[in-house]
């Protein structure tokens, strides 16, 4: 009998939240519409029992009319908790393997899709830097949230994570002191603006905009891991339309191209890490 | 009844544990079972070293990989691992309980999706990670199977559960297995979409 219930009150709060997901697409312009339920739901749950809200239709109510309260929505339906050089042997197979291939050219423009807080940014700033490409580079990290951007820009991150992130950055092949970079003041670190001086920060949300540009490398790690498969095809080929002949794509350590409908137009640059080669 | 998904949650001491638990698991075990082992960010040869204690092929699965039966899947280190319709869906989303993977983020998103057709099971772990998860299990019809504290590594994740909802059964573990072994002989449903 209570399964019963419970089975009837999870259809009605699915139905319930696609009704607040088209709310706040035909108001506010957002399409979450067709992210990946599990986690969409979590999130919308979530922010629920932080502003004490006890259905999602009664959460809909103010969402729809007040303005602090979808940003509070956007922001944690967009934060995903990074680290800077996750995964550090992704970093590392990119300074051997594309290092290289982007010394041959003059400038090199980076789309870094779905930067969050800029963890990975910064990482990416890093290697340049040290590996003297930081000059001739552009980063344009971008993401849905302003909010989520806004703190990308500050570059203030947590002191308490200096000591793992030191870990990743020696392991992604680090040449220098870690410290080097940041400036501790109390319980944060700063990181030291000449990082960001060719980094654009910029909203652009891969669900309804179009491609802005033509990169050299387009970086879109554990982003579309929040998208149903319709979707990730969508962003496959905005991808793919916007990176330049023998461009360089990265993606998550779980993630894959196979199945997806721009797989046979890029070729592995390494059999472990997630990083393909644009040849057709 | 009949079960479509076994999910397993375990923290400190579960290596071991599982290494009991996965390799008495029958051939052609007719669920797909679903591991949570709480892991550090680097612990990147975990799969490898837990297959050669199963004989069901083991792997962690990619995003929005198909759920098979007669597979053991291990969420990835860093991530959530979730389940949906059409398959698996991994998460960044901040550590729950300090954990990423979160056996509470993968037992309640199992509930969501099969419903009374989830077999829950906690084992050893310092923590009360699966407390929450085994109750939402419960809730929706689920069955929820506890290692006994007495003989776990670490009480605390079996205390928990045990303490949040009432357990279907509380086993030590070298029958665990077999229990679940016994759970597949009815015929499970070819597949949840159908």
């Amino acid at each position: 009998m209570s399964a019963l219930l419970q089975s009837d009150q999870t259809q009605l709060e699915d139905i319930e939240i696609a009704l607040l997901l088209e709310g706040l697409y035909r108001v506010y312009g957002f399409d979450f519409r067709d992210y990946s339920p599990a986690s969409i739901k979590r999130r919308i749950l979530e922010r629920m029992r932080a502003e004490k809200i006890a259905t999602v239709s009664a959460y809909q109510d103010c969402v729809l009319h007040d303005d602090a309260c979808m940003e509070r929505l956007l922001v944690g339906l967009s934060v995903h908790v990074t680290s800077m050089f996750r995964d550090p042997s992704f970093y590392h197979t990119f300074r051997t393997k594309v290092v290289p291939i982007l010394r041959t050219y003059p400038t090199v423009r980076i789309w870094h899709a779905g930067c969050s807080t800029g963890e990975e940014v910064y990482s990416m700033a890093i290697l340049l830097q040290e590996e003297g490409l930081y000059r001739k580079c552009v980063i344009y990290a971008t993401d849905i949230s302003r909010d989520v951007l806004r703190k990308a820009r500050e570059g203030i991150f947590p002191l308490a994570a200096m000591q793992e992130y030191t870990g990743n950055y020696m392991r992604a092949g680090g040449k220098h002191e870690f410290s080097d970079y940041y400036t501790a003041h109390y319980d944060n670190v700063i990181f030291h603006p000449a990082l960001k001086t060719n980094v654009v920060f910029s909203e652009h949300n891969l669900v309804t905009d179009g491609s802005f540009n033509e990169f050299h490398v387009i970086l879109c790690r554990n982003v579309m891991i929040y998208f149903n498969k319709a979707l990730q095809e969508r962003v496959h080929n905005l991808i793919y339309e916007s990176l330049s002949m023998f461009g360089v794509f990265g993606l998550g350590n779980k993630e894959s191209l196979k199945f997806t409908p721009r797989a046979d137009f890029y070729e592995k640059l390494d059999n472990r890490d997630k990083l393909y080669r644009k040849v057709k | 009844m009949t079960f479509e998904i076994v999910v397993i949650g375990t923290s400190y001491g579960g290596l071991s544990a599982l290494q009991e638990v996965l390799p008495a698991l029958a051939p052609g075990f007719g669920m797909p079972v679903v591991v949570v082992q709480h892991r550090g960010k680097d612990s990147d040869n975990l799969c490898e070293f837990l297959q050669r204690y199963c004989a069901l092929p083991l792997s962690e699965p990619n995003d929005k990989e198909a759920i098979a039966p007669g597979r053991v899947y291990l969420a990835p280190r860093d991530y959530h691992l979730l389940i949906e319709k059409d398959g698996f869906a991994l998460s960044t989303e901040a550590p729950v309980g300090y954990a990423r993977p979160s056996v509470n983020v993968l037992f309640e998103s199992a509930a969501d999706v099969y419903q009374e057709h989830v077999v829950g099971v906690v084992l050893t772990g310092a923590n009360t990670d699966g407390a929450r998860g085994l109750a939402k299990i419960k809730a929706y019809g689920g069955l929820c199977v506890v290692e006994d504290p007495a003989g776990a590594k670490s009480r605390g994740m079996p205390e928990a559960a045990i303490a949040a909802t009432s357990v279907d059964a509380i086993l030590p573990l070298p029958e665990i297995a077999s229990f679940l072994n016994q759970l597949c002989r009815h015929e499970p449903r070819s597949s949840y979409a159908s």
